[in-house]
């Protein structure tokens, strides 16, 4: 589904990805880890499309396509979804409204029929349970005021909204207590499927207690330099990220 | 000869045309009017009020071949305009003004005569004297306009709504301002003059269009008096053309205990000027006054608004935004006088700007002046571009950078625009906004 080859990409004069490579299968669950500044946001960033990150050199294949040719929407229409580290605030932009702006762009370019009022309301519905959240919140201007829980939690609801087919969650679980963790997990657990993948960014080991993942990759110096299954993430949890550092400055 | 030359020349000629209105009040005030705008004559350029709008020069080049007395339009041309601005089932008074005149065929008042007086204001001089003698240019001017004098000199036409005590107008009452250009430029001198009685209420709107290709200038004045404990409901609309020069200036008065709201909006147009100026003349004043001018290609829009806080206990709030496309330019500019009897103020002010490109502008000063010591006063101004931010998360799920630009920008109108009463003109607003971003 994605194919990340040599994939190098700088910001102004400085260059933080230094050559990634990662493939990811339908069905799978990645978790990308390391410690602060190693380039994990860079690289979610980079995959959804910002802009201020200039790529050098590399490829991203996704469902065969040149994922870095694509437009931050066209990725979106296309299946890849971005669950932000800081979600924005929109002042007078309802989510209510703008997600069904948002699913009727992506069933358009799947050529479905846009959703009529009342089929929307009930897809909500049926989604709001997912994560727990409250109509109320909903029809509040995007974010505005939202506690770090809320807004996190209004990511995986749009993220079950738009049934995404890549999703990419760039530290969602950093500054959320231990309920709000279980609900967005239990959220993206329940979205999981055979046909899908997900991308899981994070610095602490405690999310993946929640969402297991199949392959744990550490990032450091903005080079995967490690992967392993789900124990290489306890082995961090255990000993830190400097053995990590250590070895790989022995070897760079 | 020069554009004001001809309105003087107009004047003198209209004057030996009156009939038994010479020796009235009024007349009086137009003759002194007159006198005040041969003194003062157009702004020049050293006139700090007019710095960033040099409009004399330009009316002085565009219209100096204009005849005055000349006012036929094209009537097909009006009434596709109106069909296509007015919905059908829009139960409101109509008043329409083409070119100036009065259009009795295309104007209708549905509330009972004896609720309101909605009348034009030719009409009012010969059967409502003493609404006109009371109140026609006796409002407590804070600036000497030329304009404004130039319009109370010569004005001829408008409306005039009085709204008795008591009595509360449900039917909206709608104005239009038409200039039919078709023909050769047109100029036209609106007068309104709208009294709420104590106790009473009601809202008004008026809106400024120009059709056919050659320039029109129109110069209003609209005198507002919002006596004890009444309510009104101002909007002004300039949906306007690429060829229309406007100056205007609202007028506003209130007693005690009164609510006045202004909703000023600006979409196109060669150079347009606004004057609000607002005296609340009393305690338990709350004025609000929101603003938006959404302009593009060489657009010029230029705001002044002034209040005046005279009495204690009084509140005003101001928001006006604006979004500049092109080489479009805007001018805002905030007064606030706080005297030094009106402790206890609230006034609040705030002017916020988006520049959507490189070559367009914004001039924008706030101006307070407080004498009294108690009062809360704030006020704040910002000019950016759209936020790339927004703009990147609404892009991840799935929106064009024209939809998320566009619901940016809507969302950014939204504030002024939900104090629109009417629902079909707020949604008009928002179509020009959805299709200015589609071209």
């Amino acid at each position: 589904m994605l194919k990340i080859t040599d994939l190098h990409a700088r910001v102004e004069e400085k260059e933080i990805l230094k050559g990634i490579e990662l493939e990811v299968k339908p069905g799978e669950v990645h978790a990308i880890m390391g410690p602060n500044g190693s380039g994990k946001s860079t690289l979610a960033s980079v995959l959804a499309g910002r802009e201020d990150f200039e790529v050098t050199q590399g490829s991203v294949e996704y469902q065969r396509q040149d994922l870095l040719e694509m437009e931050p929407e066209e990725r979106a229409r296309e299946g890849i979804f971005l669950a932000f580290q800081y979600p924005v605030e929109i002042p007078g932009v309802s989510t209510t409204n703008f997600l069904k702006t948002a699913v009727n762009q992506v069933r358009q370019h799947k050529g479905k029929d846009p959703l009529d009022a009342v089929s929307f309301l009930k897809l909500m519905k049926e989604k709001m349970k997912l994560v727990d959240i409250d109509q109320s919140l909903l029809s509040r201007s995007l974010n505005e005021g939202f506690s770090g829980g809320e807004k996190k939690r209004n990511e995986i609801f749009q993220m079950a909204m738009l049934e995404p087919t890549l999703a990419i969650l760039d530290e969602t679980d950093s500054g959320l207590d231990i309920d709000a963790l279980r609900i967005v997990a239990g959220g993206v657990n329940a979205l999981r499927s055979e046909n899908n993948a997900t991308i899981v960014v994070t610095h602490y080991q405690r999310l993946l207690e929640y969402i297991v993942p199949d392959f744990v990759h550490v990032l450091y110096n903005g080079r995967i330099v490690k992967s392993g299954d789900k124990g290489l993430a306890l082995e961090l949890e255990e000993k830190g990220y400097d053995w990590i550092k250590e070895t790989a400055d022995a070897t760079a | 000869m020069s554009l004001q030359e001809a309105f003087i020349t107009y004047f003198n000629d209209r004057e030996a045309a009156i009939n038994g209105q010479g020796e009235t009040s009024w007349h009086q005030r137009r003759r002194a009017a007159l006198s005040d705008f041969e003194k003062l004559g157009f702004p020049s350029k050293k006139n700090e009020e007019y710095k960033y709008t040099p409009i004399g020069r330009a009316l002085e080049r565009e219209f100096s071949e204009v005849n005055l007395a000349n006012t036929s339009f094209n009537t097909d041309l009006v009434q596709e305009l109106l069909a296509s601005v007015i919905p059908a089932d829009v139960q409101a008074n109509q008043l329409v003004f083409v070119n100036g005149e009065y259009q009795p065929s295309l104007s209708k008042v549905i509330s009972s005569l004896e609720e309101v007086t909605i009348v034009p204001l030719s009409e009012a001089y010969q059967k409502h004297g003493q609404v006109i003698d009371q109140y026609f240019s006796q409002q407590p001017s804070f600036h000497p306009d030329s304009f404004a004098a130039l319009n109370t000199s010569i004005a001829q036409e408008g409306v005039m709504v009085h709204v008795p005590k008591n009595v509360l107008v449900e039917t909206p009452i709608l104005t239009y301002f038409i200039s039919d250009t078709s023909t050769g430029v047109s100029v036209a001198s609106p007068r309104n003059l709208y009294v709420a009685e104590t106790g009473s209420k009601f809202s008004v709107v008026e809106s400024f269009y120009t059709v056919g290709g050659a320039a029109s200038y129109q110069n209003v004045v609209s005198e507002i008096w919002v006596q004890p404990n009444a309510s009104v409901h101002y909007t002004k609309l300039q949906p306007e053309s690429a060829q229309a020069y406007h100056t205007g200036t609202t007028e506003v008065y209130q007693a005690r205990d009164s609510r006045f709201t202004a909703v000023t909006v600006s979409l196109q147009g060669t150079m347009l000027r606004n004057n609000l100026n607002i005296v609340l003349d009393d305690e338990n004043c709350e004025s609000h006054m929101y603003g938006l001018y959404m302009l593009d290609e060489k657009s010029h829009v230029d705001n002044h608004t002034a209040v005046d806080h005279r009495k204690p206990n009084s509140f005003s709030n101001e928001l006006y935004k604006g979004i500049m496309d092109d080489n479009s330019k805007g001018v805002f500019n905030g007064k606030i006088y706080v005297r030094q009897d009106a402790q206890k103020t609230n006034a609040f002010q705030s002017n916020a700007n988006i520049l959507l490109t490189d070559d367009a502008s914004i001039d924008t000063k706030p101006q307070l002046e407080i004498w009294a010591d108690d009062v809360k006063c704030s006020h704040g101004a910002t000019t950016g571009q759209i936020d790339e931010e927004q703009l990147f998360y609404l892009r991840t799920r799935g929106m064009s950078k024209e939809q998320a630009t566009a619901i940016l920008l809507r969302a950014f109108a939204g504030d002024v625009l939900e104090n629109i009463e009417l629902d079909f003109i707020r949604q008009q607003i928002e179509q020009v906004i959805d299709t200015r971003l589609d071209k």
